[in-house]
């Protein structure tokens, strides 16, 4: 099929990148331009495919990073171990947060609100317990292997991330192919015209919840992996949340390249902001919310245009769904 | 534990706090209830204002109380150009859009402040900043009385303005229906704005009060906006009666909170409230089914 | 004849309104029949009740004999019981065909094979050229087949349509007059709501009239319409004497206009 022909394409010319260039600048920026990918992937499967709109989706990434280094530092786990364990963790975490809210009927705004609220309070709670390292946060141990998954060289870092890139990419085409996807997508047009046809909205949206935020959780451990650190503000901050759903949105939701076009803009959007401004803090975020204000009011259909839905479809304005009224 | 002499302060002091909540609050009822948006730069906002507040005594040596008169009106006018000019445009007047872009917003704001204040918490000294009063077995700091008095006049203003004046008026028959306020001549664009505009105003005003007996960074728009919406909802989403008793009653919960769980937990007990509202009662207490 | 859905003792209030008042009626299996009644009798909240889409506060939902009442719509829906909705929805950004598909992949679990059932279902209900379409694309006339075309495509037992005929001119009410007796012929149970009483009098077997959430009157169309209670409810007290009244002129004077 057209679109696993061209995942297979894309992996294979991405992979090879280390082969072509020794550069550290180079690599450095795929690594990361990768990860920015990841996690509107991520983000893309609930919000872009599943029409719910999560604004604390580091929900994820932090349990996802704090397993991968727990898992390591206190159980005594081979990280490539604790990477399905963070991811399981993380998947978890969405069942436990989507069963909650989606039991109660929370959409739009207010599950936005909800995920917020989650994200905020295991921030709190990570800074106040001691196995998180309280606000201190935890250091990994270097101890550079591939055996330890630290790799000396960036191109060990970018083949890991390349093969969760393709996951989510795999995972995306499925959506796009499968009777869950078109499940999926016709909760996220219409929950009411999808019920009465047989859909269960309650089973499809946490299902894309797990899925989205075992994705998410990759990524939060592959950022302890490569940065050795993390804390609550890194974890569950909303500079993560943020970052990943700018990039969906602006390469276009609910589309299979899309948030990989938006997020590899964006990124390349900050590198040159860095290169021409230096290392001010912040000024990446402001880009990002600009952006985000100017993509909504120019191009709502972001970057990868037909096909993707419009932020505008998301808000049904009720917050439950109570059927018909009349 | 539950000695008197402990619980007493701790409610006193979640009142007095809980006052500038409420009317944080309100402001984010009054946009709400007008123009059915959950404003999340609501927070950011607030942060603007504080800084507001901070530069006005740090450069100018402004009083914060004396500098309502400045700040109000200066954050009105932010409201009403921010609406007009960026959401409004920005989302096509289409509601499903706002979110994203008062998100947007925030975002510039929280990370501008960022940028040119750096992360420091900051706070300003006035004369009065270690005052205490004596109310039974409390001390209360003094700027914190103030502001829960200054809190609840600006709160019974806003009430005034909308109940009794034309704008209110206006107000009252663009949140029940647009379209037919439109047909009666009403600039429903305008009045947006100004609601917008009254809301970051009342922030204005709260900035005026906490800023005294608080402090500011970047990022407490965020704490903020979690706690306003904690309120508004559990108040009920458009109801200001249930912003103001809302307000309240988190100031006290967070004191509690803070006293029974320690400092840092204090704020988590908000959140849960918050979930659990929106799960079990979404509603809220004097609000209509949303 | 079986009977396929049976509600019995229905009623639904929302606050102090009594939207359905205890509604009884069997709708017998194989036959096309009518809800009619005056806007605000409680049509679409009867069908929202059948479907699950509300829970009644009184009385029984019985579906092939099995007590569905308060069930989920979804679950409704894979025992055969599916409606469509008075004011269309449509999956606005999917294409016509991917429409369709949602609805088939109730019983075909391979892409390949519900796109590929959604092809024909299209055809039935004469969506052929427009397949690729966005549904959002597709005229009024348009949305109504695609809106039929998707609950078809679940292969229902029971199909509730809610005025399917709604905002169409009378070209293409007489175009879809057929689809629908064609769905019918091809052994799906309808009940629909209409308030277009010319396609009431040619396609339905049995009329149920609703006025003010309760049930005035059953029967043929030929009987219903005749109904003095019927008239009234839809024309107001006194109307049904008035019109007889001048029928009996008009036939009066035309039996003096021959002689």
């Amino acid at each position: 099929m057209k679109d696993f022909r061209r995942i297979a394409l894309f992996t294979l010319v991405i992979g090879v990148i280390p082969f072509f260039t020794q550069s550290g600048v180079m690599l450095n920026f795929v690594m990361t331009a990768l990860y920015a990918c990841l996690l509107s992937q991520a983000w893309n499967v609930l919000g872009g495919f599943g029409g719910q709109f999560s604004f604390g989706h580091a929900l994820f990434f932090g349990t996802g990073a704090y397993v991968q280094a727990i898992a390591q530092m206190q159980w005594g786990l081979s990280p490539w171990v604790a990477l399905p364990l963070a991811m399981a963790f993380a998947a978890g975490v969405g069942a436990f947060v989507g069963a909650a809210s989606f039991r109660y009927g929370l959409k739009g705004s207010y599950f936005a609100l909800v995920t917020l609220a989650f994200a905020e309070v295991f921030r709190i709670l990570a800074t106040s317990v001691p196995f998180t390292g309280a606000g201190v946060g935890l250091m990994l141990p270097l101890k550079e292997s591939a055996a330890n998954m630290q790799f000396a060289n960036r191109a060990g870092f970018i083949w890991l991330m390349l093969g969760l890139v393709t996951l989510a990419l795999c995972i995306t085409a499925w959506l796009r192919h499968s009777r869950f996807g078109a499940y999926l997508q016709a909760v996220r047009d219409n929950e009411d015209a999808a019920r009465a046809i047989g859909v269960n909205p309650f089973s499809v949206k946490l299902i894309a919840t797990v899925l989205s935020g075992g994705l998410m959780g990759a990524g939060g451990a592959f950022y302890v992996q490569v940065f050795q650190y993390i804390d609550p503000g890194i974890a569950f901050g909303s500079h993560t949340s943020v970052e990943a759903l700018v990039g969906a949105i602006v390469g276009g939701l609910g589309t299979l390249w899309g948030p990989l076009l938006g997020a590899i803009s964006l990124h390349i959007l900050a590198d040159l902001t860095r290169n021409l401004f230096g290392q001010l803090p912040g000024i990446n975020m402001v880009i990002y919310g600009v952006v985000l204000i100017v993509i909504v009011m120019f191009l709502p259909r972001g970057m990868a245009g037909l096909g993707a839905i419009t932020p505008l479809q998301w808000l049904r304005g009720s917050k439950r769904s109570d059927g018909d009224k009349s | 534990m539950l000695d008197l002499n402990i619980l007493f302060p701790s409610v006193l002091n979640g009142i007095t706090t809980g006052a500038v909540y409420a009317l944080i609050a309100l402001g984010l009822t009054l946009i709400y209830g007008v123009l059915h948006i959950i404003n999340f730069a609501h927070g950011a906002a607030l942060m603007v204002a504080l800084y507001g507040v901070y530069m006005l005594k740090e450069k100018l040596g402004i009083d914060p109380y004396m500098a309502l008169p400045i700040m109000v009106p200066a954050m009105f006018v932010l409201g009403y150009a921010l609406q007009r000019g960026v959401i409004n445009r920005a989302s096509h007047g289409k509601d499903e859009n706002i979110l994203l872009v008062t998100l947007g917003v925030s975002i510039v704001l929280e990370n501008l402040a960022l940028l040119f204040f750096k992360s420091d918490t900051r706070s300003i000294e006035t004369a009065y900043t270690l005052t205490t009063v004596e109310i039974g077995p409390a001390f209360i700091a003094l700027p914190k009385l103030v502001s829960f008095a200054g809190a609840l006049v600006v709160s019974v203003v806003m009430l005034l303005i909308v109940q009794k004046t034309d704008l209110g008026r206006a107000i009252r028959a663009v949140s029940k229906e647009k379209q037919g306020a439109r047909l009666m001549g009403i600039d429903v664009d305008h009045v947006y704005a100004m609601c917008f505009g009254l809301g970051l105003a009342s922030l204005g005003a709260a900035a005026c009060f906490l800023m005294p007996a608080y402090y500011v960074n970047p990022q407490v728009g965020n704490g903020f906006v979690l706690v306003a919406f904690t309120i508004v909802v559990l108040g009920g989403m458009g109801s200001f009666a249930g912003a103001l008793l809302g307000g309240l009653l988190i100031g006290v919960v967070e004191s509690l909170g803070g006293l029974i769980l320690g400092e840092s937990l204090g704020q988590v007990g908000i959140f849960v409230i918050f979930i659990a509202v929106l799960m079990l009662r979404p509603q809220g207490f004097f609000g209509a089914k949303a | 004849m079986n009977t396929l859905l049976q509600i019995e003792g229905v009623g639904k209030s929302f606050g102090g309104l009594k939207a359905v008042q205890n509604v009884s009626l069997s709708v017998t299996e194989g036959r096309l029949s009518a809800l009619i009644g005056p806007n605000g009798a409680g049509k679409t909240t009867l069908f929202a009740l059948m479907s699950g889409f509300l829970r009644p506060d009184t009385g029984r939902v019985v579906f092939a004999g099995q007590d569905i009442t308060g069930q989920a719509p979804h679950l409704n829906a894979r025992m055969g019981l599916t409606r469509t909705f008075q004011i269309v929805q449509p999956f606005a950004a999917q294409t016509v065909r991917e429409n369709i598909a949602v609805g088939a992949h109730l019983h075909l679990p391979r892409r390949a094979q519900a796109l590929g059932f959604a092809e024909s279902v299209a055809q039935q209900v004469g969506l052929s050229p427009q397949l690729d379409k966005l549904a959002s694309d597709l005229t009024v006339a348009g949305r109504k087949r695609l809106e039929l075309a998707r609950a078809l495509a679940t292969r229902p037992r029971l199909l509730l349509l809610d005025e399917v005929l709604a905002g169409l001119n009378p070209q293409e009410i007489a175009e879809m007059i057929p689809v629908v007796q064609g769905i019918a012929q091809s052994g799906v149970t309808v009940l629909m709501i209409e308030h277009v009483m010319q396609a009431v009098m040619t396609l339905a077997q049995e009329v149920w009239v609703l006025a003010q959430g309760q049930l005035i009157a059953q029967g043929s169309p030929a009987e219903v319409t005749n109904n003095k209670a019927v008239v009234e409810a839809y024309l107001g007290h006194g109307t049904a004497e008035r019109l007889q009244k001048n029928a009996a002129r008009a036939t009066a004077a035309a039996q003096e206009a021959q002689t």
